[in-house]
This record gives C-alpha cells, sequence and structure tokens, in this order.
C-alpha cells in the first residue's frame, strides 16, 4: 500500500523546490530524496516489510553562498538528509545534485571533487576528532587524501587554516583532550576549511557547547562564509540559531517538509500551523515578552508507516476530512507566495493567512 | 603524607626545604610508580637467559649424568654443583631452564603473532563489514570453541608425527578466536564513531580508515589481550607437551619439565617447581606490562602518570 503511494508521489509532481530546474546558482540540489529503513522482514506476496521512514519525498536547493535551515524536532529526520547528502547513508530514492550533476551517474572524477566540494563539522567536538591523532593529522587528513601536497605543503596549509579558526599553528602537534570544546569544535572546522570547499553541511554545530561559547563560533562561521563564500547546510532545533545564521530554512516534520522559504518570512509570518507551534515553543528572546504558547494535540505519530496521507493530519487542531483527497494522498508543496513553500490541506494552514 | 605537609611547612623553615626540593628517594619512587620496573627486569632477564643460553648455560641441556640424579639445589645448601638441582636423569635444572624458556618463549612469541595477526584481521573485517561476512566469520570463532585443540593436536601428531610447525599451527588455531572476537566488539564501537563518519566524508577508502582509524583503536586492546594470552599459550604448550605432541623431547620446555618432574613430587621437588615459577614470573609480568601499556597507548590518559 504504501509503496504505491510513494510511487505516485515521487515523479509524478513537479519538482517541488524553488527556481527553474536545474537552476544554474544552486550548488545542491536535493530532488524527491528518500530513506526508508526496512523494519523486520516481510512474507513475499502476503505482507510488506514495515519500513521507517526517515525521509520521505525531500527537495530543496542550496544556493551558492547562502546558509540553508534544515529545523524540525528530533527524530524528523533533518539529521538523515544531511548523511544523505554527505553519502554516509545510501537513499532509497531521489536523487542529489551537485553542480547540477547527478551524483548517481556521475564520473569517478565527478566524485572526487564532490567529495573535496562537501566537508562536514558534527555536533559533537568530543566524538568529532580521533583521539589518539595529533591536531596536525587530523586537520591534514583531507588535503593527505584528495590532493598531491607534499609534507611541508600539508603543514603550511594546516597551519593557515588553524590561524583562520582562531588557533595557534603551535598547537597543531598536541591531542584533542588537550583542548576546550569550543577549541575542539575550532578544530572540527579547520579541518572542513582545509580543502576550500564550496559546501559545509553542519549538523547542529553549537548545541553540544557553552552557550558563552556558541555566538564565538557561529560568527567564526559567518566570518569564514563571508570570506571564502561558503554555502552551509545547517540542521538544528535551535530556532534562535537558525534565525541568527539562515537566509533560507525548512521546517520538516516526519521525514516531510512542510513550510520552506525565507528565514525572515517564515519567522515574521508562519504559513503553516506546525511551523507556528514549533516557534511559540522556543523561549523568547526577552522574558517580558508576552506570546500566546500554541499546543498541538496528540503526539509525534511513529515514523514507522506513517499514513498515506499529510503526515501533518494526525497534530492538527483543525477538523480533518476522512474523505479529502489529501488525507489519503501526500499533499505537495505550493508556493503560496514568492519563494514561500507550503503544504497547503484544509487543516494545515494558520488560519488568518490561509483565508484573507 | 602531602596533607600533613602544609601544617609543617607553617610551623617550621626546614620542613619547608624538604617539600620543596624532591628527595631522590621519592624520584626512584616516582619512576617505580610510572613504569612498570620489575616486571620489564624479570622479562628481560629471563629473555636474556633464553637468548643467552649457549653462553650461560654450565651443563648440557639434553644429557646428564645419572649420578647427579635429584641431585639437591645448590642454593638451597646442596653438595653438588648444580644450582638449581637435577632430575631424574641427572639433567642440571638451570641449564634446561635457560633453553625451556628460549622454546616456550618462541612458541608463545609465535602462536601469538600468528594468532594475533589472524585473529585482528579478521576481527576488523567481521566488525567493518557485518552481514553475511561477519556471520561466517563468527561462526567459525563458534565452532573453534566447539572443536577440543588438544584432541585435534594429538590426532594431527600422530597423522604427522610432533614437530614444532604442527605444535604453532595447532596453538594459534585454538587462540586467534580471542583475538577477533575482541577486536570485532572494539571495532563495532568504533566505526559508527563520528570521527570515522568524517573520515568519510574526506574522502578515506575504506582500508585507510581501518588502518588508520580503526586498528590503532583497537591496537591496545590486541596489547592486552596478547600479553594475557602468553600465559594460556605456554600452559597449552605445557599441557601439549604433556601428551607427547607437543615440543618433542629431549628438547626441554617449561611446560614439558613441570610434567617431567610430576611423577617425584614429593622426592624431588624441584624439579617441577623451578619451571613453575618461571612460568608464573614470565606470565605476571606480562600482565602488568600489559596493562601499564594500555593506558599508555590511550593518549587521554596519557596525561594522568
Amino acid at each position: 500500500m504504501s509503496g504505491s503511494a510513494a510511487v505516485s508521489l515521487g515523479s509524478a509532481d513537479v519538482p517541488a523546490a524553488p527556481g527553474t530546474f536545474p537552476t544554474s546558482d544552486a550548488v545542491i540540489q536535493i530532488r524527491n530524496l528518500r530513506k526508508w529503513y526496512p523494519i523486520g522482514a516481510g512474507i513475499p506476496l502476503l505482507r510488506e516489510p514495515s519500513h521507517l521512514k526517515a525521509v520521505d519525498d525531500v527537495s530543496f536547493d542550496i544556493v551558492y553562498g547562502e546558509t540553508f535551515g534544515l529545523v524540525g524536532e528530533s527524530g524528523c529526520g533533518k539529521t538523515t538528509t544531511l548523511k544523505l547528502l554527505l553519502q554516509l547513508e545510501e537513499p532509497t530514492a531521489g536523487r542529489i545534485f551537485y553542480e547540477g550533476e547527478d551524483l548517481a551517474t556521475m564520473s569517478a572524477a565527478g566524485r572526487k571533487e564532490f567529495r573535496r566540494s562537501v566537508q562536514a563539522v558534527f555536533q559533537d567536538p568530543w566524538a568529532s576528532l580521533n583521539p589518539r591523532m595529533r591536531v596536525s593529522d587530523i586537520v591534514g587528513e583531507p588535503l593527505e587524501i584528495a590532493t598531491t601536497m607534499g609534507r611541508s605543503e600539508i603543514r603550511r596549509r594546516v597551519g593557515d587554516v588553524l590561524i583562520e579558526v582562531g588557533l595557534n599553528p603551535y598547537q597543531a602537534n598536541l591531542y584533542p583532550h588537550e583542548f576546550s570544546g569550543g577549541q575542539r569544535q575550532r578544530i572540527g572546522i579547520a579541518r572542513a576549511l582545509a580543502l576550500s570547499p564550496k559546501v559545509i553541511a553542519l549538523d547542529e554545530p553549537v548545541s553540544a557547547l557553552d552557550v558563552s561559547i556558541r555566538a564565538q563560533i557561529l560568527n567564526l562561521l559567518a566570518d569564514l562564509q563571508q570570506e571564502h563564500g561558503l554555502a552551509y547546510l545547517m540542521v538544528s532545533h535551535d530556532l534562535a540559531t537558525v534565525r541568527h545564521m539562515c537566509q533560507r530554512m525548512a521546517v520538516m516534520y516526519l521525514g516531510v517538509i512542510q513550510e520552506m522559504g525565507n528565514t525572515r518570512a517564515i519567522f515574521d509570518s508562519p504559513m503553516h500551523l506546525y511551523t507556528e507551534a514549533l516557534m511559540s515553543a522556543a523561549l523568547p528572546a526577552h522574558p517580558d515578552i508576552e506570546r500566546e504558547e500554541i499546543l498541538l494535540p496528540g503526539e509525534v505519530v511513529s515514523p514507522i508507516d506513517p499514513p498515506p496521507g499529510d503526515v501533518f493530519m494526525g497534530r492538527t487542531p483543525l477538523p480533518v476530512d476522512p474523505d479529502h483527497r489529501w488525507a489519503k494522498e501526500r499533499p505537495p508543496l505550493i508556493e503560496k507566495a514568492p519563494g514561500h513553500w507550503v503544504v497547503e490541506t484544509p487543516w494545515s494552514l494558520v488560519q488568518e493567512t490561509a483565508e484573507p | 603524607m602531602t596533607s600533613a605537609g602544609p601544617l609543617q611547612a607553617v610551623s617550621s623553615e626546614p620542613g619547608r626545604d624538604a617539600l620543596s626540593s624532591t628527595p631522590p628517594r621519592r624520584r626512584v619512587w616516582r619512576i617505580f610508580r610510572s613504569y612498570p620496573v620489575i616486571s620489564i627486569t624479570l622479562l628481560l632477564a629471563i629473555i636474556f637467559g633464553a637468548v643467552a643460553a649457549d653462553l650461560l648455560a654450565p651443563y648440557p641441556a639434553t644429557h646428564g649424568e645419572l649420578r647427579d640424579r635429584h641431585a639437591y639445589p645448590a642454593l638451597l645448601g646442596g653438595d653438588s654443583d648444580h644450582l638449581l638441582g637435577a632430575d631424574s636423569v641427572g639433567r642440571d635444572i638451570f641449564s634446561r631452564l635457560l633453553y625451556g624458556a628460549r622454546v616456550s618463549l618462541l612458541v608463545a612469541a609465535g602462536t601469538i603473532l600468528i594468532a594475533g595477526s589472524l585473529g585482528t584481521f579478521l576481527g576488523l573485517i567481521s566488525g567493518w563489514y557485518g552481514g553475511w561476512v561477519d556471520e561466517a566469520i563468527m561462526r567459525l570463532v563458534d565452532a573453534m570453541n566447539a572443536i577440543p585443540v588438544v584432541l585435534l593436536a594429538l590426532v594431527l601428531a600422530v597423522a604427522l608425527g610432533p614437530s614444532f610447525a604442527l605444535l604453532l599451527a595447532v596453538l594459534s588455531l585454538g587462540q586467534w578466536p580471542a583475538f577477533a572476537r575482541q577486536v570485532r566488539a572494539e571495532t563495532l564501537s568504533l566505526k559508527n564513531r563520528d570521527y570515522v563518519q568524517l573520515a568519510r566524508v574526506a574522502g578515506a577508502s575504506t582500508g585507510r580508515i581501518l588502518f588508520r582509524h580503526i586498528l590503532p583503536g583497537v591496537f591496545a586492546t590486541v596489547m592486552v589481550v596478547a600479553t594475557n594470552q602468553v600465559g594460556t599459550v605456554i600452559l597449552a604448550e605445557a599441557g601439549l607437551s604433556f601428551l607427547g605432541v607437543g615440543v618433542p623431547p629431549p628438547t626441554p620446555s617449561l611446560g614439558g619439565m613441570i610434567s617431567d618432574g610430576r611423577l617425584y613430587l614429593t622426592d624431588a621437588w624441584w624439579i617441577s617447581a623451578f619451571p613453575g615459577a618461571v612460568i608464573a614470573l614470565i606470565v605476571l609480568s606480562l600482565v602488568f606490562i600489559g596493562d601499564w601499556l594500555r593506558d599508555r597507548l590511550d593518549p587521554t590518559l596519557r596525561q594522568l602518570d
């Protein structure tokens, strides 16, 4: 059942992402990406295996030099999306384009170029650095793998990127455990920077750090972006961070993008009820700011074999018509305002904006 | 000791001086605490004795004078010139110990080298690839536990005749599963670490990840397993020698010497006791050195010593 519903979604609709296809200003284009994890074995012809649909039909673009944010609760598939982009997970379906070229059909040289150009910084600065390697080897490893640089050249480049992230080149001989969390995250950034990439995937880059250090690291990331024209894919559950860093963002729920557009537009006037609820749950910038807390009924539905229709159906405070088309079929993202995309069903939109 | 220091220092000046400059006795103590000095010295002495057996041994190892039968150790006041006594055919125990240690250490080192490399390799592959590769290797490990190695050794020795190579092969066969199991478990926990994933993001090949990121991580475990297994190997070799499928007599081995003396334990305890003591010293030293190495190889603990 779930299989046939999924097929009708993928190829029939226009790629649900802004811009023409392929756009010239997008460095990464993700189209109809899916990651389904099989749970338990099915019985041929009798029972299809269950699937955990971590990412289900996700499409978006990352433009050169921009920061694109992916937000959502834990388990909504944002980190899986990032791992799919990094080729750490094999997608179940869908395509990833790098500079207009499909990764799946890319030549070996193209894949190498992709590997060089797309780097990553992960959440936990303690787990991200091999404790048995010196900083010089950690930061130099990508250079060793992907370039023909000699030892002294690598040393020089390592020293340069260490300076760029605010560390001292003399610290290259130390081991990771001799650094604080913030410094370790700087080392991770230096490593990601070593190959002069075009895109860096940031998986909650500051959420493991002390609050006092977060701003420093975010500012460092912003400075590096300015200087090198880097594009960031930033996965985060912290809305304040996303608001500060991202030009555009997408809100995910249960493996599906619910709303996508300019960060400012989404923060100023969220269209989707889920987005509105997510923002109301975040702490305001000042304790005196009064606002209404919006609570959605029900709980996050299990991503194992979700219903074939709108995934938000079970959470909406509005009445759901069980015979409506979007109760049986997955609704697409619609461009409601220029550059502002949302999943539109009779029960998913914030009322004031939905009915003018 | 240290906590009482400041109180004394306030009341008397000389006490303060004593605290500021480390006395030589404490410096020696610090070395003893940070390195397994006794274990290393003992092991080196035994290895030296084994290597230089030809120069050090006062008597030939393989034949003795029957009139020296069961000579009491001269070290303990016996009236012969056999330092650690003589066995039931009058062979000098000390000389046989030197040669026996050589054979036993050679067997142990050879076995650990072969079984360690094989087990580590299979454990890495098993943990990294998972799936049917893992399944196959782990079932092989289980199968090894179901095969009585001693019986296998007996059958092979009858079929092929006892030899040094056969002994190494059989002992290695019995030892590699211990390495494979430990290395597999360690690999499983290492392979999902963020830094391994980031190595893949940087474009590292599987071989590079295994050798640069996983192998150094499991090396400490391998060292500890190796040092702990040496004792088992030496004992297993003793057992096999006892059954006549180990090192072929009259070549002395520590295990063989213990079994030689088992009939005379009440009359001549020294025939078995001295090789037993040497085995115990070797095994204990290796255990202490193994523990020290494990801590030493972990850079996060290095700052603590």
